[in-house]
């Protein structure tokens, strides 16, 4: 499973990663693997507000929908368009397949390096 | 507590993703997939433990009257050797379960049920039987494969001889060898595909399934989960009890009349039948025409008006569509009729379509 060092962490299994002042999401390979072959993708809305801990998207697998969490409170700025006929590509690469990008950031929780994200795998199992 | 089936360490070998599923670990998945081993099956073959399903035998010189009168649909005859589907209804008229009966011998049948409905059919059974007849829930003597998919004749001739593979559909052969076993083979399934059970002796499973697998490896077979079991007969538009049929869908409304024989004597649920008369809802295909996945349970509008709900939904492997099967009121099941499915709140497009959504070509 793949886990890379420069990036972080929500326990929701989301990666985040700083670019300037946005915040890009995406979710982990751990996550990916434990949805199966996703199908379809709901993105948010542009300059939508999204808070820590509610769903910024959803997939849908074969077999079942599952909520992306945000990572953190802000504005979506950007959203992965491509992904909208090819979500299969979160699969694929987990860590290219952004699905959007947050700025305006009025709320960072606490958000694990990849030691401890592992380390919580570890634990979860 | 989930129990395991003989085949629990196999599928651990291969990396199947296990979930408790009908009161068993089963792999809903293995390293290819879901969409990966649906395709599978499609074009080459896949390989499933179905050893879940119960096995029910009914013997004695009452054993067929006691089946005309538990079954909806006619086992008079039926030679031996031959396997035929029948829904199994309560006094309402709604489905106690859905099962298919293999005639072993003279007196003897053995019902093939649903794990999740065993001890349910186990209980109905007794309570009914009548005569000559016994009883004997014989599923801890099997366990059970299905080999599915255009090149599965060809993988069981690496393993058995020509003669031994039964070349119509709903027939068996007991006593089969298959790679040195002694398996019971009929040519059943439930994916719309060509396609083979296979019943072995539990001791017997583990070895059986690795030669499967490795005479396969040549014709495409891989391993499949009940992922792809799922979404196999949801193309082929085959019913799934708990979905489209339960204790209160009549075996008419879940689109089964064909196996519902009314001029047959006496059944139980036959005056419940005559009394509703035609079904008020029926089951039909339901395309997506809008973007998302409507799974089951979802409510179906008319101009805000709720003509339905669906119970069984999923994308389409094979034709890339979101597809569902519903419960619709009779007025509104043309070929072509525009309704919306709430989905968590969203309103999604969708049309009503022929069933099946997949066909083989034969």
């Amino acid at each position: 499973m793949s886990i890379p060092n420069n990036l972080k962490y929500a326990k929701s299994h989301e990666w985040v990663r700083q670019e300037g002042d946005l915040f890009v999401v995406g979710i982990t390979d751990h996550a990916q693997s434990e949805l199966g072959d996703l199908v379809f993708i709901n993105l948010p809305n542009l300059e939508d507000d999204v808070i820590a801990g509610d769903a910024l998207a959803d997939v849908e697998s074969v077999k079942a929908v599952s909520d992306i969490i945000s990572p953190v409170s802000g504005v979506v700025v950007e959203v992965n368009e491509e992904l909208l006929d090819a979500p299969e590509k979160i699969n694929e690469s987990p860590y290219e397949a952004w699905i959007a990008k947050i700025g305006q950031v009025s709320e960072e929780p606490e958000l694990l390096t990849a030691e401890e994200y592992e380390a919580f795998l570890q634990e979860e199992k | 507590m989930c129990k395991k089936t003989p085949l629990y360490d196999y599928h651990v070998a291969l990396h199947g993703k296990m979930v408790p599923f009908a009161g068993y670990w089963l792999p809903v998945q293995y390293d290819s997939g879901i969409i990966a081993e649906h395709q599978a099956v499609r074009t080459a073959c896949g390989l499933f433990d179905v050893s879940h399903m119960g096995e029910v035998l009914i013997q004695g010189k009452d054993a067929l009257n006691n089946l005309q009168h538990l079954l909806v649909n006619d086992m008079s005859g039926m030679a031996i050797g031959r396997a035929r589907y029948s829904p199994m209804c309560n006094e309402r008229g709604g489905v106690v379960d859905d099962l298919l009966v293999c005639r072993t011998g003279e007196e003897d049948y053995l019902l093939i049920v649903n794990a999740s409905n065993k001890d349910k059919d186990v209980a109905w059974i007794k309570e009914h039987l009548f005569g000559e007849a016994t009883m004997q829930d014989v599923s801890e003597e099997y366990a059970q494969f299905a080999l599915q998919g255009p090149n599965s004749m060809e993988i069981l001739m690496e393993l058995t001889a020509k003669e031994n593979i039964p070349d119509k559909n709903y027939t068996f052969n007991q006593h089969v060898d298959i790679g040195g076993f002694d398996c019971l083979l009929s040519r059943t399934g439930y994916t719309g595909e060509l396609g083979y059970e296979i019943y072995c002796r539990p001791q017997d499973a583990i070895a059986l399934g690795e030669k499967l697998l490795a005479a396969g490896k040549n014709h495409g077979l891989i391993p499949c989960g009940l992922g792809a079991r799922d979404t196999l007969r949801l193309e082929a538009g085959m019913p799934l009890y708990g979905h489209e049929m339960n204790d209160e869908i009549t075996p008419l409304e879940a689109g089964l009349g064909f196996f519902v024989k009314m001029d047959k004597t006496d059944f139980i649920g036959k005056d419940a039948l005559q009394k509703k008369g035609e079904p008020k809802r029926i089951r039909v295909g339901l395309e997506v025409v809008g973007r998302g996945i409507v799974r089951e349970e979802s409510p179906l509008f008319i101009d805000n008006k709720q003509v339905g709900i669906t119970t069984s939904g999923t994308m389409s492997p094979y034709s890339q569509k979101a597809i569902a099967m519903a419960l619709v009121d009779v007025a509104n099941t043309k070929i072509g009729t525009k309704m919306e499915a709430d989905v968590r709140g969203r309103r999604i497009p969708v049309q009503v379509v022929e069933l099946p959504f997949y066909k083989r070509n034969k």
